[in-house]
């Protein structure tokens, strides 16, 4: 039976007439529902949704998130995604219910202490960026990039400008490219020197009077901190084009070098990445975009704005490229964000950013005892490993050290990726991990490495699931549980 | 077809030059490193025949479970024919990337092999030096 509880879909433990809830009496007449609705919104039948009885249900789900490999439970090392530990106060915080029992529709008199926060929480994320105005709309990373990018192009439209060209590093976070394609723009992509950073001689030969917008994520990928960017930026502005920098990998000098200072014109935060708010299954996140005086006008609406006391949200702004989500973006993980904040203050903050690369750091000499580093310099936040070695000599690919890992209790690091580094192990300790744990992340790498190859072909073997078969998954995807599914 | 005797791209695709009626036509296929670098394959999309290629700019775009990547036309022309067999049975490309796993065939705008393919001696040693 406990078995059936992790195995089975919640369909498959179906016993119809259990049930969790029992209904209260009616005390309202009763109406029929053909006399609210057209008949042509209701349903024939009623809908086959499955029946269990409380303890089933709640033993089903326990189980499956008891198989979740999340940070709470394992190291979770995934490059580019900064797993970093989540304080639990941040839920304590948002969960107080002057927060939590808001309504968006509240006239703003009755909400000053949340916009209090959230006024304040602008002005903070402003002075990290060195920019001058920020919108805390955007619901996700790469949503802040493509509210960026929009904000660019009704910049150069006010202008009378037309521009359509995005220049993207091969070394830039990999949805840049996606979010330039939705705003309507032209991605070029950019090669990065042998150092694996951006070259000004490379990028120079691209940039033109259509160049729009130059992204570049620092530090890049490969956990380098692209140094030439000052100049690169001088360049990007000599034809009259904006630099966006992607904040993803911020978590390696937040609060130490501000990006407006390096002559950055917009940028976005991940706030699951950097400010540790939860990294939920595709949501909600928020990815607030900070930007120079002369784009402010252009921010979405509403912005929090403090006059004669009082804090309002602000629509008014005859140049804004509109709303991008509706209300005030995702509040809760706002308040996650300010509460790090406020936590660490200042110090803190830095003291984060130079535990990442340290961290980072002390893995990366570690793995390079283990496996080839291809870049190998002093990393930021992460760096990449190659099992392109292993492979050809012993046919383990990073896959099957990614899978085997699981085995010994580690999520994977994200592998393939970039694309500039065959066999790419991309490894991420971040700051709040000890150095017992890297050491037994080292010591599980340096293991594998020296199994026999056939045993890591079928990894991982402790999962109730060895390898889904993602080529199928892919061309074929079932997306819904139902009749035929299998 | 013999890798030896293609002309490459630093794009990783191979082009074979014949001549039929006077005209020079390209087949033009993935290489095999490229095909192992991406490794699993899940989708692939090609020109139309009678679509105009221009050499350096994307002409397809060839998915795997690691990755996206655009498939570059190694010359300027017309598509005549396309490979529609390996679209549905991305096997053919993973196991004869230079046999049944050819992709598209172009008939060159202009009648001459273009300058600056590369030969399979400078294209293997491209892939070596490529980062470990």
């Amino acid at each position: 039976m406990y078995e059936n509880y992790g195995t089975r879909t919640i369909f498959e433990l179906d016993k119809q007439g259990c049930s969790a809830v029992s209904w209260p009496a009616v005390d309202v007449p009763e109406q029929r529902l053909e006399e609210l609705l057209p008949e042509e919104y209701l349903r024939g039948d009623v809908p086959p949704l499955p029946e269990l009885a409380e303890p089933d249900l709640v033993r089903h789900y326990s189980i499956l998130a008891s198989r979740n490999m999340c940070v709470d439970s394992h190291f979770y090392p995934l490059g580019s995604c900064t797993m970093k530990y989540n304080p639990k106060r941040h839920e304590r915080w948002a969960a107080l219910p002057g927060f939590s029992d808001l309504h968006p529709y509240q006239p703003a008199d009755s909400l000053q202490g949340l916009l209090a926060l959230l006024y304040e929480l602008q002005q903070m994320l402003a002075a990290l960026a060195g920019l001058d105005a920020v919108s805390l709309h955007p619901a996700a990373g790469a949503q802040g990039e493509l509210t960026a990018l929009l904000i660019a192009t009704a910049y150069f439209r006010s202008r009378g400008e037309k521009r359509r060209f995005v220049l993207v590093p091969d070394v830039a976070h990999g949805t840049n490219p996606a979010s330039a394609k939705m705003a309507g723009l032209e991605v070029v992509q950019v090669r990065s020197s042998p150092e694996g950073i951006a070259d000004p001689e490379i990028v120079a030969q691209h940039l033109s009077p259509e160049t729009a917008v130059f992204m570049i994520t620092n530090p890049n990928t490969l956990g380098l901190f692209e140094r030439h960017i000052r100049r690169l930026c001088e360049m990007v502005h000599a034809v009259g084009a904006l630099v966006y920098l992607d904040g993803a990998n911020m978590n390696a000098i937040c609060g130490i070098a501000q990006p407006g200072k390096f002559g950055v014109d917009m940028m976005h935060f991940n706030t699951h990445k950097t400010f540790s708010t939860p990294h939920g299954g595709g949501g909600p996140g928020a990815g607030p975009v900070a930007v120079t005086a002369r784009l402010a006008p252009f921010l979405p609406v509403p912005v929090v704005v403090y006059e004669n006391g009082r804090y309002r949200l602000d629509d008014n702004r005859p140049q804004s490229i509109g709303r991008v989500r509706s209300f005030f973006g995702n509040v809760g993980v706002l308040i996650r964000t300010y509460c790090y904040l406020r936590t660490l203050g200042a110090e803190g903050l830095r003291r984060v950013a130079q535990h990442a690369v340290l961290n980072a750091n002390y893995l990366m000499y570690k793995v390079s005892q283990v496996l080839p580093i291809p870049y190998n310099r002093r990393c930021m936040h992460e760096f990449v490993a190659s099992a392109a070695k292993v492979k050809a000599e012993r046919n383990i690919s990073a896959m099957d050290i990614a899978k085997r890992l699981l085995d010994y209790g580690f999520h994977a690091p994200t592998v393939y990726f970039p694309l500039v580094v065959r066999e790419a192990l991309m490894i991420e300790p971040t700051e709040t991990e000890s150095r017992e744990t890297l050491d037994a992340f080292a010591a599980a790498l340096e293991a594998i490495i020296s199994e026999d190859p056939e045993l890591l072909h079928q990894a991982p073997h402790r999962m109730p699931i060895s390898r889904p078969d993602e080529v199928r998954a892919a061309r074929q995807p079932q997306l819904t549980w139902g009749e035929g599914s299998s | 077809m013999n890798p030896e005797s293609l002309r490459y791209t630093p794009t990783h695709e191979w082009v074979y030059f014949e001549e039929q009626n006077g005209q020079l036509i390209a087949t033009v296929g993935l290489t095999q490193f490229a095909v192992e670098s991406l490794t699993n394959l899940v989708f692939l999309e090609l020109p139309k025949v009678g679509q105009h290629v221009q050499a350096g700019k994307p002409m397809g775009v060839v998915e795997s479970i690691k990755a996206v990547s655009d498939i570059y036309s190694p010359v300027d022309g017309e598509v005549i024919e396309v490979n529609q067999p390996v679209v549905n049975e991305l096997d053919l490309l993973s196991r004869d990337p230079y046999g049944s796993g050819w992709l598209v065939k172009i008939r060159l705008a202009e009648n001459k092999e273009p300058e600056g393919l590369l030969d399979h001696k400078a294209y293997e040693a491209q892939c070596a030096s490529e980062p470990q």
